[in-house]
C-alpha cells in the first residue's frame, strides 16, 4: 500500500474516531444537569462544551499516536523470546522480585523517608496483597470465579468487632475465631452453589456478596445497621496496650522508649505482613500437598478429574472455605485498624478490585498479585487529591492492562508438576 | 383484592422495565457467550440521554407531548447505541478468543469507568424532573381502596409491546437476524459460511443497547429521580431475569423480565420492602442451583 493511501485511511479513521467520541461525549459532559437554585424543583444545564470539545480532540490525539507508533509496527513484530527461555525468565524474576520486595517490606517503616502517611498507604496495600493472595487461592489456584469475596471479609469484620465490643476478648482471640467464621461462611455459601461453572458461579456469589451487604444494614438490633459498628478495641502488643497513660504496661514503658502514636501505626504495620506472609507461605506450601494438586487438576480440567476419582465439591469447598478464612483475618485486622466498621466498607466494589487485582497481576502468580496491589491501590491512593477522577481511571486501567496483556502481567498458570513429556 | 390488583399493574411496569434490559444480556450471551456485566451502566446512560434531552426539549411545559417524546426516545436510542458500539469495540473485541476471564474483567472495568464517568460528569447527586405524564384510570372504587392505571404506566406497557414485536420480526424475518440466529449457534462455522461475524456481534451490541436506552427512559419518567449508580443494581435483576427466563433465550428473558418485576413488588408489598433486593438474589441463587438452564433455556451439554 502506498504511503498516499495510507495516510487518506488514517485521515478518515481519526475523523471517524473524533465524530464517535462527539456523539459519545456531547450529551453526557456537554450538558451537565444541576438541580435549579431558584425554585429547587426543575433542572437546568451548566454548559461544559469546551471540556467535552477538548476530551474529543484528546481521544484523537491518542488514536493518531496509535497509528504512528502501534498499527503500522503491529505485522512486523517478530516473536524473540523462545517460550522456555521466558519461562525461565520469569521463573528467575519472580525470585528477585520476591526478595526484593521482602527486603523493601520490612525495612519500610525505619526508612527515613517513611512517614505516618506512608505507612498508612503500606498498610493499605498490605491488606489488599492480603486479600489478593486469599482470593488467589479460589481463582487462582482452584479457578472458581468469585465475585463476592468481599462477603467473607466483612464476616471477618464484624465478627471481630461484635465478639471485641460484646465478650471484651482481646484480638488474638478474635482473630481465628473470626477466620473460623468466615470459612463457615464459605462453607455455607459454596455449598450449594459449587456446581455451578463460570460466569454462573460469578454471578451466583456476587449475588451472595450482596445478600450478606444488605442483611448487615438492615439487621440493625445485630449489626447496628447503616450506624454500623463503633468504638471497636485496639489492639495491644500481646497485652501491652499502645496508650500514653494505662493501668497495665504500656508498650513505650515496657521497650522503654519514649511515647510516640508511630508505634501503634508500625506495629499494624508489621501485624498485616506478616498476616500476609503467613497467608502467601501457607499458599505455596498447599500447592505441592494432594489438595492443593487437585485445585490445579480441577481449574484446567474437571471431567477429567472426576474421571480419575478427585470429588470435585469437597475440593472446591476446601478451596472456597480456606479462600474465605484468610479474608476473614485481614476482615478482623481491617476492624482493628479502622476502629470503626460500617457496610458501606464492603460493598460489591471492593470485591471487584481484589478481583482485578488478582486477574490483572497474574492469577496464580503471588507475585503478581503484589504488583497489581501497588499499581492499583498505592498509585490511586497518591493520587487522592483527584478524589473523583480516581476511580475513573482505574476502570480505565483495567480495560487497557487487560487488553495489552490478557493473561496478567505475570502469568503463571503452570501447574506446580507435570509429567515430563516424552521428547525432552 | 384491589391491593393485588394494584401490585399487578405495577409489577407489569416494572418488569416491562427488566424485560428490555435483560434482552440485552441474553442476546450478548447467546452470540459471544460473555456476561456483558457493563449492560446495566448503558442503560444508566441511555437513562442520562433521555433526562437531558427531556431538560433540553422542556418535556413537561410544551404542547406536543407525544412527538417532544418520540425525540427523547430517538435521541437515547441513537446516542446510547453508540456506546454499546463502542464498548464492544474498545474493550471486547480485542479479547474475542482470549480467555473468558478476561473479557469478565474489562466489562467490569468499563462498567466502573462508566459510572465514575457519568458521575465526574454529571455529578454525584441525585437528578429529579417533574412527573411528564400524569393521570391515568381509575376503577374498583370502593371505600379507601383504589385501582389506579396511569397513563405512564400504559405508555410504558405499550412502547414494551411495540418494541417487542419490532424486535422479534427483526430477529425471526429479516436477514440481519437469520446471521444473528446463525452466530449464536455456530459462530466458526457462520464465519466460513460467509457471515461478516464483526458485523453482527456489533450490532447486537447496538440493539441491546438501544434497548436498554428505552428502558431508562421508562425509568427516568417512573420513577422521576436517576443518579449515576442505578445501573448497577438495575442491570443485576435484569440479569437475573435473563437468567430465570434461560440465558440466551429472547421470549425467556421477557418471561424473566415479567418474573422478577411481579416478585420484587409482591415481596415488597406483603412483606418487608428492605429485604426485596434480597428476595431477587435469593431467587437468582435458587434457580441457578436447581434450573441453571433457566425455564425456557436448553441444559448445556458438557463435552469433553
Amino acid at each position: 500500500m502506498s504511503s498516499k493511501e495510507n495516510f487518506s485511511l488514517i485521515i478518515k479513521d481519526l475523523i471517524f474516531t473524533g465524530l464517535i467520541a462527539t456523539v459519545l461525549l456531547i450529551p453526557i459532559v456537554g450538558f451537565r444537569t444541576e438541580i435549579s437554585t431558584v425554585d429547587s424543583t426543575g433542572l437546568i444545564f451548566n454548559y461544559n462544551f469546551i471540556t467535552a470539545f477538548f476530551v474529543v480532540a484528546f481521544i484523537v490525539g491518542i488514536r493518531f499516536l496509535f497509528h504512528i507508533f502501534w498499527f503500522s509496527k503491529i505485522q512486523k513484530k517478530p516473536q524473540e523470546n523462545s517460550e522456555k527461555n521466558k519461562k525461565k525468565f520469569l521463573k528467575k524474576l519472580n525470585f528477585y522480585l520476591g526478595v526484593a520486595a521482602a527486603v523493601i517490606a520490612f525495612t519500610l517503616p525505619f526508612m527515613p523517608f517513611a512517614n505516618r502517611y506512608i505507612v498508612d498507604v503500606a498498610t493499605l496495600v498490605l491488606t489488599y496483597v492480603m486479600l489478593g493472595w486469599g482470593l488467589n487461592i479460589v481463582v487462582g489456584l482452584a479457578g472458581l470465579l468469585d465475585l463476592g469475596y468481599v462477603a467473607f471479609f466483612a464476616v471477618g469484620a464484624y465478627s471481630y468487632a461484635l465478639l471485641a465490643t460484646t465478650f471484651d476478648l482481646s484480638f488474638w482471640i478474635c482473630l481465628p475465631l473470626a477466620g473460623i467464621l468466615a470459612a463457615f461462611a464459605g462453607i455455607l455459601l459454596g455449598f450449594p452453589v459449587l456446581r455451578l461453572r463460570g460466569d454462573y458461579l460469578a454471578i451466583v456469589t456476587l449475588g451472595f456478596g450482596e445478600i450478606i451487604r444488605l442483611i448487615l444494614l438492615n439487621w440493625y438490633e445485630f449489626t447496628g445497621g447503616p450506624d454500623g459498628i463503633s468504638r471497636i478495641p485496639r489492639p495491644s502488643f500481646f497485652g501491652f496496650p499502645f496508650a500514653r497513660k494505662s493501668e497495665d504496661t504500656t508498650f513505650h514503658e515496657l521497650f522503654g522508649l519514649e511515647y510516640s502514636t508511630m508505634h501503634r501505626i508500625i506495629f499494624l504495620y508489621y501485624l498485616i505482613l506478616i498476616l500476609a506472609l503467613i497467608t502467601n507461605f501457607f499458599t505455596m506450601k498447599i500447592r505441592n500437598l494432594p489438595v492443593g494438586r487437585a485445585w490445579e487438576a480441577l481449574r484446567e480440567d474437571e471431567t477429567a478429574c472426576r474421571a480419575i476419582g478427585i470429588n470435585p465439591t469437597n475440593t472446591k469447598l476446601t478451596a472456597f472455605a480456606i479462600g474465605a478464612m484468610f479474608g476473614g483475618f485481614a476482615g478482623s485486622f481491617f476492624a482493628t485498624r479502622q476502629g470503626f466498621i460500617s457496610p458501606e466498607s464492603f460493598t460489591f466494589i471492593e470485591s471487584a478490585i481484589i478481583l482485578a487485582i488478582v486477574v490483572l497481576g497474574g492469577m496464580g502468580s503471588q507475585i503478581g498479585v503484589v504488583i497489581a496491589s501497588i499499581l492499583l491501590i498505592g498509585s490511586t491512593e497518591l493520587f487522592r487529591e483527584l478524589e473523583q477522577f480516581r476511580m475513573l481511571a482505574f476502570g480505565l486501567a483495567m480495560i487497557i492492562i487487560m487488553i495489552l496483556k490478557p493473561r496478567g502481567l505475570l502469568a503463571n498458570r503452570e501447574p506446580s508438576i507435570l509429567l515430563n513429556k516424552k521428547n525432552e | 383484592m384491589e391491593y393485588f390488583l394494584q401490585q399487578l399493574i405495577n409489577s407489569l411496569t416494572l418488569g416491562s422495565i427488566y424485560g428490555l434490559i435483560a434482552i440485552g444480556y441474553t442476546m450478548v450471551y447467546g452470540i459471544v457467550g460473555m456476561i456483558n456485566f457493563a449492560h446495566g451502566d448503558v442503560f444508566m446512560i441511555g437513562s442520562f440521554v433521555s433526562l437531558i434531552a427531556m431538560v433540553l426539549l422542556g418535556v413537561g411545559t410544551g404542547a406536543f407531548l407525544p412527538l417532544a417524546l418520540l425525540v427523547v426516545l430517538l435521541a437515547a436510542i441513537l446516542v446510547t447505541s453508540v456506546y454499546g458500539w463502542t464498548l464492544e469495540r474498545v474493550a471486547y473485541r480485542p479479547l474475542r478468543g482470549s480467555f473468558r476471564l478476561a473479557a469478565l474483567i474489562t466489562a467490569l472495568g468499563a462498567s466502573i469507568f462508566l459510572q465514575n464517568f457519568v458521575q465526574v460528569s454529571q455529578g454525584a447527586k441525585i437528578k429529579p424532573i417533574q412527573p411528564v405524564i400524569q393521570g391515568g384510570f381509575t376503577f374498583f372504587e370502593n371505600g379507601s381502596m383504589v385501582v389506579s392505571f396511569s397513563y405512564l404506566q400504559i405508555f410504558i406497557i405499550i412502547i414494551t409491546v411495540i418494541l417487542l414485536s419490532i424486535f422479534s420480526y427483526i430477529i425471526s424475518k429479516t436477514p440481519l437476524g437469520r446471521s444473528q440466529r446463525a452466530c449464536e449457534q455456530d459462530l466458526t462455522m457462520s464465519k466460513l459460511l460467509g457471515i461478516n461475524v464483526d458485523r453482527t456481534i456489533s450490532i447486537t451490541f447496538i440493539i441491546g443497547a438501544s434497548l436498554a436506552s428505552v428502558a431508562g427512559m421508562m425509568f427516568v419518567l417512573y420513577y422521576g429521580v436517576i443518579d449515576f449508580f442505578i445501573g448497577f443494581l438495575t442491570g443485576i435483576k435484569a440479569f437475573t431475569a435473563a437468567v430465570l427466563g434461560g440465558i440466551g433465550s429472547i421470549p425467556g428473558a421477557v418471561i424473566g423480565g415479567l418474573l422478577i418485576g411481579l416478585i420484587e413488588t409482591f415481596w415488597s408489598a406483603y412483606f418487608t420492602i428492605e429485604y426485596k433486593d434480597v428476595a431477587v438474589f435469593g431467587i437468582l441463587v435458587i434457580v441457578l442451583i436447581f434450573r441453571p438452564y433457566g425455564i425456557l433455556g436448553k441444559p448445556e451439554v458438557e463435552k469433553v
